[in-house]
């Protein structure tokens, strides 16, 4: 299927199915006909939930996921759900596995399930994620669920890409010090006790209670703890129901927004950032003698950076 | 637009009822390894499935491993489905335990290669990688 992106998007905008799943294609290789087609689309989103599923891996992300979105089909009838995984840092190649964990939800009319490489990035996400999303929204799904990589501490960019995140969590990974520990869980909205057929969760959960307890460092109150099995589906029914009580709740919607500014400025400056960091390269290569200063100890890396970013603001790049 | 540099994507599916599915683990990591990404949905996969997740996915390929002697009629059924979708330019091809004369009776009707027990993997991945270039290129052809 070969279409122009102003074709693309119109058929994207009616929701034909061939066509998210090709422009999705075309946001993740990115370059200039990514970016053409995320000019088109991006006006057309910002309406769609976004639920951000992360967590350790083995947690049971992918199984969650499949439970949780099929709670949660009767409220939003269309549902998109996008499933990351890593690439290998050395050959490149991915293996997409996270399907096979939702076979049941696939099944559903109005249910579109994407599978995503990481291509290298970390944080969770693969690179044109964000932009993805911008593409599931403007298709007129209702709620786009994105499941990262399983992730450790610091790997939080969900939290960001997100209007609500939920961290999953399992029996059997640390005491209650792993509990204490900064990052991942003081970006959770809700957080999952997952795997409660197994022993253990409670201690978990009350770990995890005298944690947020504890902390000061949230602007915003404690999350929900809430136990469930992935695979009895114990649990996952007043999961959604708190993923509902959230998206309705006044207060939290007025949070959405200050979150979506937090994200656009995240997204712009990233953007800066990666291409400052193409112009930086570009001085360098033209100029070897910067670098050679720095490894000869006769300038600071810092005070090359400066003169680099002097060359760029003055345009001499090339 | 330029798709040669992006990773080939591939579905690996196993259709019907038999639960050998080693092969289609040992031929998923291959293709891993070879540097694409692969979609694997596992065990008991109906036509409508496959279908529907090469769709979504958007894959260039479709390799489907086929133990139980029903490879005829699956790998008809998931041809004419995708051909109805208009995906013509999906590459379907597979393996397992398929005669040699109804292999060369699949390829007459537009079905790819298909790989028996023995073959190098190496094989497999040149053929995928080949054929898939190939397609994108004429892709390309056609959109300029």
């Amino acid at each position: 299927m070969t279409l122009s992106a102003a074709d693309l998007r119109d058929r994207v905008l009616a929701g034909d199915r061939r066509a998210v799943a090709r422009a999705i294609t075309v946001l993740e290789r990115g370059g200039d006909d990514g970016a053409a087609l995320h000019a088109l689309l991006y006006p057309h989103a910002g309406r769609a939930l976004r639920l951000g599923v992360t967590g350790p891996p083995g947690a049971g992300k992918s199984t969650l996921v499949d439970r949780l979105a099929r709670e949660l089909h009767g409220d939003f009838s269309r549902l998109a759900v996008l499933a990351v995984d890593p690439s290998s840092p050395v050959t490149h190649g991915a293996l997409l596995g996270d399907r096979i964990r939702m076979g049941a939800l696939q099944e559903l009319p109005g249910v579109f399930v994407r599978s995503m490489a990481s291509r290298g990035l970390l944080g969770g996400l693969g690179p044109a994620a964000l932009e993805v999303m911008d593409g599931l929204d403007a298709a007129g799904f209702d709620l786009v669920l994105v499941e990262t990589v399983g992730v450790g501490q610091s790997e939080l960019d969900v939290a960001f890409a997100a209007d609500i995140t939920l961290v999953v969590v399992a029996p059997g990974a640390g005491d209650g010090i792993q509990a204490l520990k900064a990052g991942l869980l003081e970006m959770a909205d809700i957080v999952c006790v997952n795997k409660s057929d197994l022993g253990g969760a409670e201690t978990v959960r009350n770990d995890l209670m005298a944690a947020f307890e504890l902390s000061s460092a949230r602007s915003e109150k404690a999350p929900a703890i809430l136990l469930a099995s992935s695979k009895t589906g114990e649990g996952v029914g007043a999961l959604a129901a708190s993923v509902r009580e959230l998206a309705g709740d006044e207060d939290f919607r007025i949070r959405f927004g200050e979150r979506r500014r937090r994200a656009a400025q995240r997204r712009i400056v990233g953007g800066l950032q990666r291409e400052a960091g193409h112009a930086a390269e570009r001085v360098l290569e033209s100029d070897p003698v910067l670098v050679t200063s720095v490894v000869d100890g006769l300038m600071t890396p810092r005070a090359a950076s400066h003169e680099v970013f002097r060359r760029i603001l003055k345009g001499e790049t090339s | 637009m330029n798709h040669a540099s992006a990773p080939i994507r591939v579905l690996v599916a196993k259709p019907g009822l038999d639960g050998h599915d080693r092969g289609a683990k040992v031929v998923a990591a291959a293709l891993r390894d070879a540097g694409m990404e692969v979609i694997y949905t596992g065990l008991r996969q109906t036509p409508e499935m496959i279908v529907r997740t090469a769709l979504e996915e958007d894959v260039d390929a479709i390799g489907l491993s086929i133990h139980s002697g029903a490879h005829m009629v699956l790998f008809r059924k998931v041809l004419a489905m995708l051909r109805e979708e208009g995906m013509d330019d999906v590459l379907l091809t597979g393996g397992g335990i398929i005669p040699e004369d109804d292999a060369r009776t699949l390829a007459e009707e537009g079905v790819g290669r298909l790989f028996g027990p023995g073959a190098p993997l190496s094989d497999l991945v040149k053929y995928i990688r080949e054929e898939v270039e190939a397609r994108r290129k004429a892709s390309e052809m056609k959109e300029s």
